[in-house]
């Protein structure tokens, strides 16, 4: 059982991944699913009227099928077979920023603290974290960085659209410039944990000579 | 050049604390090799034959002198005293220790350079014009345009995980020095009729196992589109790009397969729906970047002053270096100088760090503190006065940084190949020397003029072997090395991928080989006619004949 994420913490899961649903038979009554999105273009219309039904999308499966029900699903998931198959983030700004889905879009599969960060910015809003890792830690994922420059769906004006305050409504300057504080405090300290050791005298440990196999 | 505000610090600083914990679960056991590997390969760290390596990003090949310093202070403290500058204008590090590499990411963080981005399946480093703003040649300079996207690419969140990587190159000149036409995209600014600024867009070019010429999607594309043309771009690979196979997994195969045709159509209903976002760039954007590029301040300097022209005729040697070194400025009074990395006996790219931190002294006291990367391997000092080429001739002689051989024969372009890489599979460094020393009489040299030899240890073509005019690729023949010997092959506008001529050889054959290949050039060329040119015009065969009629 996988372990979600919403809205940056852990939360109770509702729903249940139905990840080889092939008929309307397959389906537990009255238990909130996230079916194939082969069964949903199927049974459309019957799981439009049943309530508490969501769709998950392979990494192949274009969210353009899904185009007419953005106002009617409560929840999109996208499949992540492995974290190295990037093709869920496009599939996921497409939805939100095409398609105008407004949901909760949901990262399943493979899904790791060290995406987080990049899943969040292209819309995601929540992460069954895989299993075997620790929830409470990966946490600490979305903060990885202060931003990106690229439009985003969570930002959709890029950077330079919101460096200058004056320019758009998008300036949390405070908010920013503790980040940018704590950061900068950040590399000082690890510049000076990592200084190579004084002693010895101006060069540094010359490593690795003694051994030099004399291409050079 | 471009310097970093806040954010960009922020940025970098919160990369190198993401790695070093990375690192820390890593060895924690926390994260599995294979889900580590990505990791540390987006922060440039490979595991090679002897060590890690450490590849670090040097924006469109542009440096100053202060970071030069550390660079080589890096190479002294936590490597073996030298470094190497790559084909696509970074530099890399063969020895560190893994548990060092967060530090060494610290200490370029200081600097504003980093490894983000130099590895993995993701956007890389991009590559510019080693001549950018001082060559007359320009129509634009592109290095605003390349800060837009160093910016834009660094941790663009859609396009972490790509299919396989993917390089962009920018110029701006009407003589490509970028090798654009074998990037992943190759944008050539160019202006319209009303005097805007445009891009001619080509995508699909590469070279590796499946070399490929990159076909032009687009002749003018706004400037202000840029980034939203290049999100359009990445999403259709992203989306459909090969992921089963991953010698099939670059953007060429993705063309090839949609056909160019089919492969723009997607492009340009992806950008249909981005043109005119958020994302278009405005003016006063490209101005801001624009304002860190701005011109040196250059004083009134005569150009060929009477003292400049009495040193050229005084010594044959300066002539020579002048000659082939020396590249004329827009900039009246100025020069364009190159630094060969290319002398006789020394890797091609290598720098020891004595000579980094003696070329930033040079840098600072000739050059206004900034210097180049070239994708040939070789340094460059951008803005030097005519006036004071003879005094760092003599400099760089001491530093062996003069040779004279900039576009010749021996100024071989070269992967670090056997000697290093796991991937290789016949070593370079080697027979790169071995015809450096067959071919070191200069009078010789100088008179074959330009000649591009490329040398690449693999297929995976670091070295540009398809786009040398004399291209030599290292191949494994029943676990022994071999050298497969192609001819044709050029960069530039006119791009040609070279035509193998036949079996490979033995290593101690090579110079032989090249020898033979030489004379066929001396005996057919025309007053005037550069290797390439004859060898287009005359074609493979009578190479083939010489070769191998000689040897077998």
């Amino acid at each position: 059982m996988s372990q979600l994420i919403e809205d940056r913490a852990v939360a109770t899961d509702r729903w249940t991944l139905l990840r080889d649903a092939h008929r309307l038979a397959d389906l537990p009554d009255g238990v909130p699913v996230i079916v194939p999105l082969a069964l949903w273009l199927a049974e459309r219309p019957v799981l439009r009227a049943r309530a508490d039904t969501g769709v998950w999308l392979a990494p192949d499966e274009d969210p353009a099928a899904l185009a007419d029900d953005v106002g009617a699903l409560q929840v999109i998931a996208i499949d992540f077979p492995q974290f190295t198959d990037g093709r869920g983030y496009s599939s996921a700004r497409l939805l939100r920023e095409r398609y105008r889905y407004r949901g909760e879009l949901r990262a399943i599969g493979d899904v790791l603290r060290d995406q987080l960060f990049a899943l969040a910015e292209c819309g995601f809003d929540a992460f069954a974290l895989r299993p075997d890792r620790n929830v409470d830690e990966a946490l600490a994922g979305f903060d990885d960085f202060p931003g990106v420059y690229a439009p985003t769906s969570r930002h959709p004006h890029p950077w330079f659209r919101r460096r200058d305050p004056a320019a758009s409504g998008h300036a949390s300057g405070c908010e920013r410039e503790r980040r940018v504080t704590d950061a900068a405090a950040l590399l000082r300290s690890i510049a000076t944990c990592h200084a190579p050791a004084a002693a010895g005298g101006g060069s540094g440990p010359d490593r690795g000579n003694a051994d030099c196999t004399g291409t050079r | 050049m471009y310097r970093y505000d806040t954010f960009d610090h922020a940025i970098v600083a919160q990369r190198v604390a993401q790695f070093r914990d990375q690192t820390r679960r890593f060895l924690a056991g926390e994260l599995t090799e294979d889900e580590f590997r990505p990791l540390r390969l987006q922060n440039g760290l490979y595991i090679q034959k002897h060590a890690p390596m450490l590849r670090v990003a040097i924006p469109y090949g542009v440096l100053s002198a202060q970071q030069l310093r550390k660079l080589a202070h890096i190479a002294r403290t936590y490597d073996r005293g030298y470094g190497h500058f790559t084909t696509r204008q970074n530099i890399q590090y063969n020895w560190p220790h893994l548990e060092d590499v967060p530090a060494m990411l610290g200490e370029l963080a200081e600097v504003e350079m980093h490894a983000i981005q130099t590895s993995g399946n993701c956007i890389r480093n991009t590559t510019s014009d080693p001549f950018a703003g001082v060559t007359a040649d320009e129509v634009v300079d592109p290095r605003p345009w390349c800060e837009l996207v160093r910016q834009w690419s660094t941790l663009h969140p859609e396009f972490a995980f790509l299919p396989r990587k993917f390089k962009i190159a920018i110029t701006g000149a009407t003589d490509d020095r970028t090798a654009i036409l074998v990037h992943d995209i190759g944008a050539q600014a160019v202006r319209n009729a009303a005097g805007a600024v445009g891009f001619r867009v080509a995508v699909g070019g590469g070279q590796g196992r499946t070399p490929i010429i990159g076909h032009v999607i687009r002749e003018f594309l706004p400037g202000a589109e840029l980034l939203n043309y290049f999100d359009a771009i990445l999403r259709v690979y992203n989306r459909y790009g090969r992921r089963d196979n991953k010698y099939k997994a670059r953007i060429k195969i993705l063309v090839k397969e949609l056909t160019p045709a089919e492969f723009t159509r997607r492009v340009e209903v992806e950008w249909e729906q981005l043109r005119g976002g958020p994302g278009t760039v405005p003016e006063s954007e490209i101005a801001r970047l624009a304002a860190h590029f701005a011109a040196p301040p250059y004083r009134d300097l005569q150009r060929n002053s009477l003292a400049h022209r009495a040193a050229l005729a005084d010594s044959r040697p300066f002539s020579q270096w002048a000659g082939r070194n020396v590249k004329p400025h827009k900039r009246m009074g100025y020069a364009i100088v190159t630094l060969s990395l290319k002398k006789t006996g020394v890797p091609p790219g290598d720098v020891t760090a004595a000579q980094m931190d003696a070329v930033a002294d040079l840098a600072d006291r000739y050059s206004f503190g900034e210097l180049r990367v070239t994708h040939e391997q070789n340094l460059v000092l951008a803005d030097v006065p005519q006036s004071d080429l003879h005094t760092l001739w003599r400099k760089l002689k001491r530093l062996g940084l003069a040779t004279p051989n900039i576009g010749l024969l021996t100024d071989i372009v070269c992967c670090p190949g056997g000697d290093f890489c796991s991937l290789a599979n016949a070593k370079s460094i080697p027979i790169a020397e071995a015809i450096q020393r067959r071919f070191d009489d200069l009078d010789f040299l100088h008179d074959l003029g330009d000649l591009e030899l490329n040398m690449s240890g693999c297929m995976n073509a670091c070295g540009h072997h398809h786009v040398g005019h004399i291209g030599i690729l290292g191949v494994d023949k029943n676990g022994s090395e071999w050298y497969q010997i192609s001819v044709g092959g050029s960069q530039g506008l006119q791009a040609s991928l070279g035509k193998v001529i036949g079996p490979s050889f033995a290593a101690a054959e090579v110079p032989d080989v090249i020898a033979r290949l030489i004379s066929v050039y001396i005996e057919q060329r025309h007053a005037d006619e550069m290797f390439i040119d004859t060898a287009r015009r005359i074609g493979l065969e009578p190479f083939k004949d010489r070769v191998y009629v000689a040897t077998h």
